[in-house]
């Protein structure tokens, strides 16, 4: 095994860390305060002043940023670098409402791609991997993000982007890709058109880790990736605002590292907005300690996660985040009850008789909502007997009735009806109109 | 005669309850010269089986697996009846006898007489009933 990439940081001792996060942290809030008119002007409507941040806890004075306030100034009112200090932007697709724009500064795209060298390196690649990066290259920030972390530890990058899965998967055999970086979704996508070519992704090919990220997934589904495709999957998360995927499991797979030199990782209760204790799920928070163009101050990102703030078994020191069980605004509210589409996801992967894909259909049905969820019938679990197929359905609406607490109809769909997402998946179609 | 000469695949396949479905089956079997020799469609909310005795099985399967339909065998049997007034009682008789359970049947009359398709619980107890009973068997070779 390898050792860390930057020891000297990632093994810091806690309490060094903290001072070092702290020390950021006010420089931080200096500068904006004299250089953001935006961060300005918040910090006066909650009357905070930097000589207010006396020690990291008092992050908790400060005032939160939005996604509606990067909308709100769109494209660059929220920069605090000038044209000519900028050396890169990249743009998120806007599903809600405008797209927001991300500038970096060269030493913003440095940062980025330090965290993720130190990421890769932890999940056990280095040189002599092959890293396919099959995310989408250009204004989402996957496949740069990827292409340039993995260049940086040594490893070789084939930018093969999202799509034409076929040819994917020849030069995936030809080339010898021991890694690939991508969407979950699209490679469990991949590995049934391997299939199809007669391809074992298992036995035929030499790919051994999967770095999975940009859209929501659950253990059962990292448990089905690894055993059908014979590889080890990790967590990767990160979103544009934060620069692009930045953080990554390593090898213990217990939730990814937030490097504290780059980013403060808060939890807080969604209604109090009080601190949860370290493993209690709540709203993700986050402060980027060091970005220079487009500075992200308690961030409300919108993830449902927990920290495990204990050292980890790989000797890294800093924070350990839960995979993301949900969003803020994912949230469906079924019947007055809450539902997270990542809860039916990971009810769905304990059923071996239904297919890894699935969509939610919300409508409503007079005065009531009515939530279908439609599976595929695995191959091998499909009967010829019609009371053995609505045995099946019952026992997905019986597992989903008690996960969600609220009742759910599922239809049974063929193999492969489904759609398949190569970039975000879009599981949820809400027809209701209130 | 062995008793497995009388057992017939049928291919069963799984397909949604919208317009369409059963075309780009029968298409597929077209396609590949395919007869259907009996079928019938068992619906449920939403979904529906169908299930067919054809031809060429095997080649019906993998047909319908390249395009993606979620197909499979069955074991059925197929009895023929004579086509009057009381065949069909006759063989339900010795199977109710023989305390054999029909999961489901479908039947067809044409030129040769009537016959009747049976998935049952027991494919071996069955055969041996109707054979006792004086029932006529169709062999799988007839068929396929």
């Amino acid at each position: 095994m390898m050792g860390p990439w930057d020891p000297r940081i990632e093994e810091m001792p806690r309490e060094d860390l903290k001072r070092l996060q702290y020390r950021l942290l006010k420089t931080r809030i200096s500068y904006l305060y004299s250089f953001s008119p935006f961060y300005h002007h918040r910090m006066e409507e909650t009357h905070v002043h930097p000589d207010d941040i006396k020690n990291l806890e008092d992050i908790r004075k400060l005032p939160f940023m939005y996604k509606r306030d990067l909308r709100d100034n769109y494209p660059d009112k929220l920069f605090v670098a000038t044209q000519d200090e900028l050396v890169r932007y990249h743009v998120s697709s806007g599903t809600t409402g405008k797209p927001t724009v991300v500038g970096y500064t060269e030493r913003d795209l440095e940062n980025w791609t330090i965290s993720l060298a130190r990421g890769l390196v932890s999940c056990g690649l280095g040189r002599g991997d092959v890293m396919q990066v099959s995310y989408g290259y250009g204004l989402f920030t996957g496949g740069l993000g990827l292409h340039y972390g993995a260049e940086r530890i040594g490893a070789t990058v084939l930018p093969t982007s999202v799509g034409n899965t076929e040819r994917q998967i020849e030069l995936m055999q030809d080339l010898k890709t021991t890694a690939i970086a991508c969407t979950p979704s699209y490679l469990l996508h991949m590995g049934e058109v391997a299939e199809k070519m007669g391809v074992s992704i298992k036995k035929d090919t030499l790919l051994r880790t999967g770095i999975l990220g940009a859209e929501p997934w659950s253990e059962q589904m990292r448990q089905r990736i690894q055993d059908w495709l014979g590889i080890r999957a990790y967590d990767i998360y990160g979103t544009s605002e934060l620069s692009g995927p930045m953080f990554c499991e390593c090898t213990e797979q217990k939730g990814f590292h937030v490097w504290g030199d780059l980013a403060y990782v808060e939890i807080l209760d969604p209604e109090t907005l009080e601190p949860l204790p370290s493993g209690e799920r709540g709203e993700m928070v986050i402060t980027m300690l060091q970005k220079e163009a487009l500075p992200l101050i308690r961030y409300r990102i919108g993830d449902i996660s927990a920290i495990d703030d204990s050292v980890c078994a790989c000797g890294r020191t800093h924070p350990r985040v839960q995979r993301i069980t949900g969003r803020v605004d994912d949230m469906l509210i079924i019947r007055g009850i809450n539902v997270f589409p990542s809860q039916i996801e990971y009810t769905l992967m304990s059923i071996p008789e239904v297919g890894q894909h699935f969509q939610i259909i919300v409508d409503r049905k007079g005065a009531l909502d009515d939530m279908l969820v439609q599976v595929e019938v695995n191959k091998d679990a499909f009967s010829d007997k019609i009371t053995d197929l609505m045995g099946i359905r019952k026992k997905v609406e019986h597992r989903l009735r008690n996960i969600l607490n609220v009742a759910v109809d599922v239809e049974l769909v063929e193999p492969g009806s489904l759609p398949r997402f190569e970039g975000k998946a879009k599981r949820v179609i809400d027809r209701r109109k209130i | 005669m062995k008793k497995n000469a009388f057992v017939i695949k049928q291919i069963s396949v799984f397909s949604e309850n919208k317009p369409g479905r059963l075309a780009a089956i029968a298409k597929a079997l077209q396609e590949e010269k395919i007869n259907i020799l009996a079928f019938s469609i068992a619906e449920a909310d939403g979904f529906g089986v169908v299930r067919a005795l054809v031809d060429k099985p095997h080649k019906a399967h993998e047909k319908l697996g390249k395009l993606g339909f979620n197909a499979a065998f069955t074991d059925v049997i197929a009895v023929r009846m004579k086509d009057e007034p009381g065949g069909l009682h006759e063989i339900a008789r010795v199977l109710g006898e023989g305390k054999i359970n029909i999961e489901y049947a479908y039947a067809y009359s044409g030129k040769e007489g009537a016959v009747l398709i049976l998935r049952v619980d027991n494919v071996e107890s069955a055969i041996t009933a109707i054979q006792k009973g004086g029932g006529t068997l169709l062999e799988s070779s007839l068929f396929q």
